[in-house]
């Protein structure tokens, strides 16, 4: 099975998105900021993580950033999920290595759509 | 909700087929108050049956604005997504070669606000070629305006486009996308309905015609598939909808080997044999 890891400091977002990978038959890791994250990907790595922008201790962006430097860090598909829905973040977001990218508010459809643009379903 | 009387239902089922091809069965009855409820009230009627009274004394307006509502105008980019991949591989190859020093010209007929021209101009952008005209025609003006301005919304940006395409072909104004302008200027949008005699748009290399029989009856559709076929140049494509066959309804077309949903001319392959003798 595949994993995905969902990472957002709002529980109630956490709780929406992993219905819906979970729903495209992924097992599903929640954390709450990038530092929480970065310590499950070093424990073990994702399939695909659905990330947050603006979260405490670590935003999303250090993360990625510091994930793709992690060993084996190239391997999962990151698609960001954010309010950040503006052409200069969407770039800078591609240039850290982000493989998609969904604009919030977004719907199992739109989660879907993406996770196939990025290959995962 | 009162019930509409069983005449006036009729009425309006009658003259919406006969305007546009769609079947209304009493299964679909639900449509006529979830998508005329809302056109009675901007329109200023007290309710769906008295803008069908208005209908029955002949208001034109009333009856274009209705079928307007009653049509399904749902789409997205790169919709079922093996269509484009067809286009991409197999027709936009094998038809370069051919029309070496013309444009290749493309139509989708029922093509709504625009989301399936589109994706093909941003296809022959990437690819570099081959040169297209992109002909888009739907009988729906509102959904027309839509296409022409190329405005859309951040949620029908998210379907069926990968961020890669929504940064290299959109600009984005306050809280919407609008697709840049060389491709808007490489769709050219034109009101026409399939029921009515299209000759006058001239003959196409390919033809995209997706999810608009499915409404239809089948003589409507055998007509319709017919006059495309008509249309369509003796080496051309003509590309259906994932739910739509010719198989039973026309001898003038048939599918194309190993590719599901695209059709040729029949008797191409004979035109061909004749040329090269
Ligand atoms: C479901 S959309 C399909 C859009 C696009 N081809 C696709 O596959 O995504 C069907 C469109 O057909 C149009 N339509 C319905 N009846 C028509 C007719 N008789 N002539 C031309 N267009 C028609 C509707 O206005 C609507 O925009």
């Amino acid at each position: 099975m595949k994993t995905c890891l969902v990472v957002d400091d709002s529980r109630v977002i956490r709780k929406v998105a992993r219905k819906i990978v979970e729903d495209l038959g992924f097992a599903c890791e929640e954390a709450a900021d990038g530092q929480e994250a970065l310590d499950a990907c070093r424990k073990s790595m994702p399939d695909a993580v659905l990330l947050d922008w603006n979260m405490p201790v670590m935003n999303g962006l250090d993360f990625l950033i510091r994930l793709r430097q992690e060993p084996g860090g190239k391997k999962p598909v990151v698609v960001f999920c954010t309010t950040e829905n503006d052409m200069s973040h969407i770039t800078q977001a591609l240039r850290a290595g982000a493989d998609e990218y969904v604009m919030k508010p977004f719907d199992g459809e739109i989660i879907e759509s993406k996770f196939a643009e990025a290959g995962l379903v | 909700m009162t019930q509409l009387p069983a005449h006036k239902f009729e009425h309006l089922c009658k003259e919406v087929r006969a305007r546009t091809g769609l079947v209304l069965g009493p299964e679909k009855a639900y449509l006529v108050e979830s998508r005329l409820g809302p056109l009675a009230r901007k329109s200023g009627f007290a309710s769906v049956e008295a803008l069908i009274d208005a209908m029955m004394r002949g208001d034109k307006a009333v009856l274009t604005a209705a079928c307007e509502a009653l049509a399904t105008h749902e789409t997205f980019f790169f919709r079922d997504k093996t269509p484009f991949e067809m286009f991409e591989q197999v027709i936009a190859p094998t038809l370069k070669g051919a029309r070496a020093g013309r444009n290749l010209k493309i139509w989708c007929a029922a093509a709504s606000s625009g989301q399936e021209p589109y994706s093909l101009a941003m296809l022959l952008d990437e690819a570099g070629g081959p040169q297209a005209d992109i002909l888009a025609t739907d009988m729906s003006a509102a959904v027309l305006e839509k296409a022409k301005a190329g405005l859309y919304t951040q949620f029908e940006v998210q379907r069926g486009l990968s961020i890669q395409r929504l940064v290299k072909h959109f600009d984005q104004t306050g809280e919407a996308w609008r697709i840049k302008p060389h491709l808007r200027q490489k769709v050219r949008f034109e009101q026409s309905n399939l029921l009515e005699d299209f000759s006058r748009l001239g003959r196409m290399d390919v033809i995209f015609c997706r999810n608009v029989l499915i409404y239809f009856d089948i003589e409507t559709k055998a007509k319709i598939l017919e006059r495309l076929a008509a249309q369509l140049a003796d080496d051309g494509y003509l590309i259906l909808g994932a739910a739509e066959t010719v198989v039973g309804l026309t001898d003038s077309l048939r599918p194309a080997q190993g590719h599901r949903g695209l059709y040729t001319r029949a008797g191409a392959a004979a035109n061909k044999a004749v040329a090269a003798a």
